[in-house]
């Protein structure tokens, strides 16, 4: 009688964790059927020729999204020379006086401009940067992708640090070391992967924005570097030629998406990477 | 008979310690004899390591916590100078062993120096190191792998190491609180052991709830109760002849 029962729990046990096991494969769905899809309609699309080389106007056969790429790269990298040091010390400021006024109309601030739709802030960028410059930018861009990332990078900062040990500032306070090199020295270098975490998922985010940029960084079929010329990016050539009359053109796009979507996903496996690698400390 | 006068280190003068309006200290008068180890004892709350945090500035730390009165140290009042030079003098080693997580033993024993950005001479720093090490006798387990982390030492070794990180820059007092809670009994000799051997050098306080501790390391005890202090005086006359009855119920377990 007693034994029976168990088995029967043992058997409604392993039905539940069945059942368990199939939702929690649900959320792989969307991912694998969006892989396999780029794949399916990009992979041919991409070679050394499509990464390499500049777009060719509609008509003329091949042409690459050297320039998006680049463009891209550019972008994100100057939106976090913007983003990361101010992030990074709002962060550090909002662990050490949690508690205060200031602190937590920064956190505040934070969490709404988190919220805030991109399109929204592209706009912003567009009235601050583009028209005192009278034309589109990088820079313009740039800002825009760095006020996105600024309230993650503030909040991730802050998350981490606040979790380092009482303890370990204590430790240092106790030796004689003042409070800003406790900050810098051991604070910091404690959370750093963390820290890092959090960046580097803040650029993959941005890294696939298109909204802010149409009116900021515009799009630039040729090579730039320079922060106040127009610039191309991935997100605006997929949307550009997505919404292009010519096949050709699509083909591409689906290529760009798949360049994209690896960038992204090479960003965000790094993070989690250097997350799983403080975890095990 | 009489004692022979002790050498003072430090002093406290009617110090009143407080948590926002809640006073925890109310008015110590306490004399630390120089190189002796003394115990701080008493029930749980009584203010143990609210006393400790004052001598060397960290209780201002917690937001809201303020001190009255006069703690001199060598002569000097340490409440109207810098905190930060305060504890340059008086050292700490905490109830959790606390190693920097990023450095390695080596760079922890030199913390005191180089996260106050004193840089050293290579063998300079060798030295202190070593020397450090070996006064909080681990010096043997760990000078093979000295680049290391320091947390992946045991329990009992982390201690240790806190205290050689603690003595590396030859403070005058060293404040000990609880050191010994977190560890095993065979840790715990370890420490009681160089605690001892220490007071050579340097000037020991230490927290302790445990009475035969207490007794195997203390040349003096201070009996703490509801954050006055009640009774000081040598180990042995105070657990032998306790002048106030509450310090002989706390002795023999009534309380505590
Ligand atoms: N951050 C704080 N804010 C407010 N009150 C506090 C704070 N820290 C401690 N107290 C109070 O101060 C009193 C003394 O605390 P303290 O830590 O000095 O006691 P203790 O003698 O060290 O106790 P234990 O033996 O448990 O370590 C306690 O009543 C405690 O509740
Ligand atoms: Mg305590």
């Amino acid at each position: 009688m007693k034994e029976q029962g168990i088995a029967l729990r043992l058997w409604k046990d392993r039905v539940a964790s069945l059942v368990i096991f199939a939702l929690a494969l649900i959320p792989l769905i969307p991912l694998f059927l969006i892989l396999f899809q780029l794949f399916s309609k990009g992979a041919s699309s991409l070679s050394l020729h499509f990464l390499t080389s500049l777009p060719r106007p509609p008509g003329e056969a091949g042409g690459g999204v050297v320039n998006a790429i680049l463009g891209s790269i550019l972008l994100v990298a100057m939106a976090s020379i913007l983003a990361v040091p101010t992030g990074v010390l709002a962060g550090i400021y909002l662990s050490e006086f949690y508690d205060r006024l200031l602190p937590n109309m920064v956190r505040t601030a934070a969490d709404l401009l988190q919220g805030t739709p991109s399109i929204v802030i592209g706009i912003m960028a567009c009235a601050w940067v583009v028209r005192p410059l009278h034309h589109f930018s990088a820079l313009a861009g740039s800002a825009a992708l760095a006020i996105i990332m600024l309230p993650v990078i503030v909040r991730t900062t802050e998350e981490v640090l606040v979790l380092v040990p009482k303890e370990i500032r204590e430790g240092a306070l106790a030796l004689g070391v003042p409070r800003w090199r406790m900050i810098l020295q051991v604070v910091l270098p404690t959370g750093l992967v963390g820290v890092a975490t959090g960046i580097l998922l803040s650029m993959a985010r941005v890294a696939g924005e298109t909204a802010p940029l149409l009116f900021t960084a515009f799009g630039n079929p040729f090579l730039s570097w320079k922060p106040t010329e127009p610039i191309d990016a991935l997100p605006l050539v997929i949307f550009n030629y997505a919404t292009s009359p010519y096949a050709d053109w699509w083909r591409q796009a689906w290529a760009a998406s798949l360049v994209l979507i690896l960038l992204v996903l090479f960003l965000n496996t790094t993070a989690r990477l250097a997350a799983r690698k403080m975890g095990g400390r | 008979m009489k004692e022979a006068p002790m050498e003072e280190i430090l002093k406290t003068q009617d110090l009143k310690a407080y948590f926002e309006e809640l006073e925890i200290l109310k008015g110590i008068n306490l004399s630390i004899p120089k190189n002796r180890v003394t115990a701080i004892m008493g029930p749980s709350g009584c203010g143990k390591t609210t006393l400790l945090r004052c001598f060397n500035r960290m209780h201002e730390e917690t937001p809201g916590a303020h001190t009255k009165g006069k703690i001199f140290l060598e002569g000097k009042d340490i409440l109207s100078m810098n905190p930060i030079l305060v504890r340059k003098m008086v050292g700490m080693v905490f109830q959790k062993p606390n190693p920097f997580p990023t450095m390695s033993i080596y760079e922890n024993v030199l913390a005191g120096y180089r996260l106050n950005g004193i840089k050293l001479r290579k063998e300079e720093a060798q030295g202190i190191v070593e020397e450090s090490l070996k006064k909080a006798v681990l010096w043997d387990e760990v000078k093979d792998f000295l680049h290391r982390r320091g947390t992946f030492l045991s329990g009992g070794q982390q201690q240790r190491l806190c205290i050689a990180r603690a003595l590396a820059v030859n403070p005058k007092l060293l404040l000990m609180d609880e050191p010994t809670s977190a560890l095993d009994p065979k840790a715990t000799r370890r420490v009681e052991e160089l605690v001892t051997e220490l007071k050579e050098a340097v000037t020991i306080v230490i927290v302790t709830h445990n009475t035969s501790q207490a007794g195997r390391v203390a040349d003096y005890t201070a009996f703490l109760y509801l954050g006055e202090l009640i009774e000081f005086g040598p180990t042995e006359e105070l657990f032998t002849a306790p002048k106030d009855p509450r310090t002989e119920e706390y002795l023999t377990g009534k309380f505590g």
